[in-house]
């Protein structure tokens, strides 16, 4: 449980990774790290397929992160018309971890360029909800 | 090797909003393919139906279409892997009777994305990618091909017009295939000043829903004998997949399992890249097309806009691609797409494809991905 708060509109409530919602309650994007094998994970996993272990510690996203691509959409499905236009995008950070998320309306559309550092922000709605965004560094 | 062929192909027109049920729609496909091969029901082994089941109202359809078409008591099967369902159909069939399970095999493939309201479409549009980590951000199909559109751009230095051709190609073919939903042209600047979908893709750059399905016979050599004029071989099957989440994918600059798809098609076929005389790729985005040049061989990494610009993919040209207009002017019901890109260089083989015909092909390519780049499967055919 906890998990239902994460994002703009929510599709799943229960899952074992849930405490990723608490790190973000405490200003931290992490993901997994197999004890078994060292594997690095994000999007968080709590089993890992290379050495099949569960024993797995939560670990913080580090270092710059630097945008691989993006696109704004104009259109939405059900739940975000209210947000549009908005920009999703994929980060690389540290240890090669792609983070896929928004870019911070902050940034205006004439400034985003491909290879840009960014850093991650942990952002609170409405609601009670909770997601995170990238901003420049 | 010459052991399975497909025998018999049907399709629908496909149009916005079909006035019938999924059964009767399937009934079209399946009674052209039918009077193609020469067969009735009761000489079908087996059957295996495709389709998205999202779309659907009906549960568990195959069992409702089996009924339809007369194919009780034989077996059954429902394939899905979304946009690519109905080539992993073929593929399924391939092994059923390779395996002497079964020795004629049928594929129907079906959408009535009317099936179900705007809204709810719109819903279910948001949960298409890995829903705890990437759907909670409002993410849609355009955008992600927008995304690999983009990541291509900055890497090759692609552009928008470059896309833009390849819809210009899309739409000269439409014109001439009476089954497309959208039998008209477009022009260069039409396609240039339309309204952003999701940047950079714009609206001509993605392909239309429509409803439709289709329909292959497939049977095993001895089979052969006794049915078909023209068998048309199945040489080559190769499927991939990739993690559906970007965060898991190596690149966004081409398709993985399509990469994977075509290397296991081409050594099973025991052919190359230059060997293809006409293919169909899955277009459901300009920019989809132009990846699939590349992840096939036909143009090197980074290369693909050099085959458009010069034409080499018209009927006239190196490699004709998509000469039936592709999705983007066929339209794309989803669970039939397969296997309407199957009957394409089906006919285009045995030298029935009319207007859109190349000439004399000997060897034709297959290339069908499901969802973004989740599942690929790339088929080689070949005439007798
Ligand atoms: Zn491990």
């Amino acid at each position: 449980m906890g998990f239902e708060r994460f994002g703009i509109v929510s599709f799943a409530s229960q899952t074992k990774a849930a405490p990723f919602v608490d790190y973000l309650d405490k200003g931290v994007l992490a993901g997994t790290k197999c004890k078994g094998c060292g594997a690095f994970y994000f999007p968080p996993r709590t089993d890992c397929h290379h050495c099949l272990s569960s024993n797995m510690e939560w670990s913080e996203i580090t270092g710059k992160g630097k945008l691989i691509s993006y696109s704004t959409l104009i259109y939405a499905p059900t739940g975000f018309e209210a947000d549009l236009p908005y920009t999703i995008a994929l980060v690389e950070f540290e240890n090669k971890m792609k983070v896929f998320g928004r870019l911070s309306k902050e940034i205006k559309e004439g400034e985003i360029t491909i290879g840009m550092e960014l850093k991650y922000v942990v952002t609170k709605l409405a609601n009670d909800r909770i997601t995170y965004e990238f901003k420049k560094t | 090797m010459k052991d399975v062929a497909i025998v018999g192909v049907g399709q629908t027109a496909f149009v916005r909003g079909y006035e019938g049920s999924i059964r009767e729609l399937a009934f079209d496909a399946f009674k052209e393919a039918m009077l193609d091969a020469g067969l009735t029901s009761k000489e079908i082994d087996a059957s295996i139906i495709c389709s998205a089941p999202e779309y659907d109202k009906q549960r568990t359809p195959a069992g409702t279409i089996a009924e339809y078409l007369g194919l009780n008591p034989k077996p059954t099967f429902y394939i899905e892997t979304v946009c690519s369902s109905s080539s992993s159909g073929l593929r399924v069939a391939y092994s059923l009777i390779k395996s002497g399970l079964h020795r004629i095999v049928l594929v129907l493939g079906f959408q009535k994305m009317s099936e179900i309201s705007s809204a709810d479409s719109q819903e279910r549009m948001g949960r298409g990618s890995d829903v705890m980590w990437e759907a909670p951000f409002g993410t849609m199909m355009p955008a992600y091909y927008a995304m690999h559109a983009r990541a291509h751009f900055q890497r090759y230095g692609t552009s928008s017009e470059d896309l833009a051709l390849i819809r210009v190609k899309a739409g000269t073919y439409g014109m001439i295939n009476k089954k497309a939903v959208y039998q008209k042209g477009v022009t260069l600047e039409q396609i240039m000043t339309a309204d952003v979908v999701s940047s950079p893709l714009k609206r001509f750059d993605c392909c239309a829903n429509a409803d439709g399905a289709s329909c292959m016979i497939v049977a095993d050599k001895e089979m052969v004998k006794s049915i078909s004029k023209k068998p048309v071989w199945i040489l080559g099957l190769g499927a991939g997949t990739a993690p559906i989440t970007m965060s898991g994918r190596e690149s966004l600059t081409g398709l993985n399992c399509a990469r994977v798809a075509a290397k296991e098609a081409y050594r099973m076929a025991g052919v190359t890249p230059q060997d293809i005389d006409v293919a169909e790729v899955h277009d459901c985005f300009t920019i989809a097309e132009l990846m699939a040049y590349e992840d096939l061989g036909f143009a090197e990494p980074g290369e693909g806009k050099a085959l458009i610009r010069g034409k080499e993919t018209y009927i006239e040209g190196k490699i004709p691609i998509n000469v039936d207009g592709g999705l983007l002017s066929k339209g794309h019901p989803i669970g039939a797409t397969g296997g309407s890109q199957i009957r394409t260089i089906v006919l285009q083989l045995r030298g029935e494809a009319d207007q859109m015909q190349v000439k004399n092909p000997e060897i034709g390519l297959v290339h069908n991905i499901g969802g973004v780049g989740v599942y690929g499967n790339v088929t080689v055919l070949g005439r007798d």
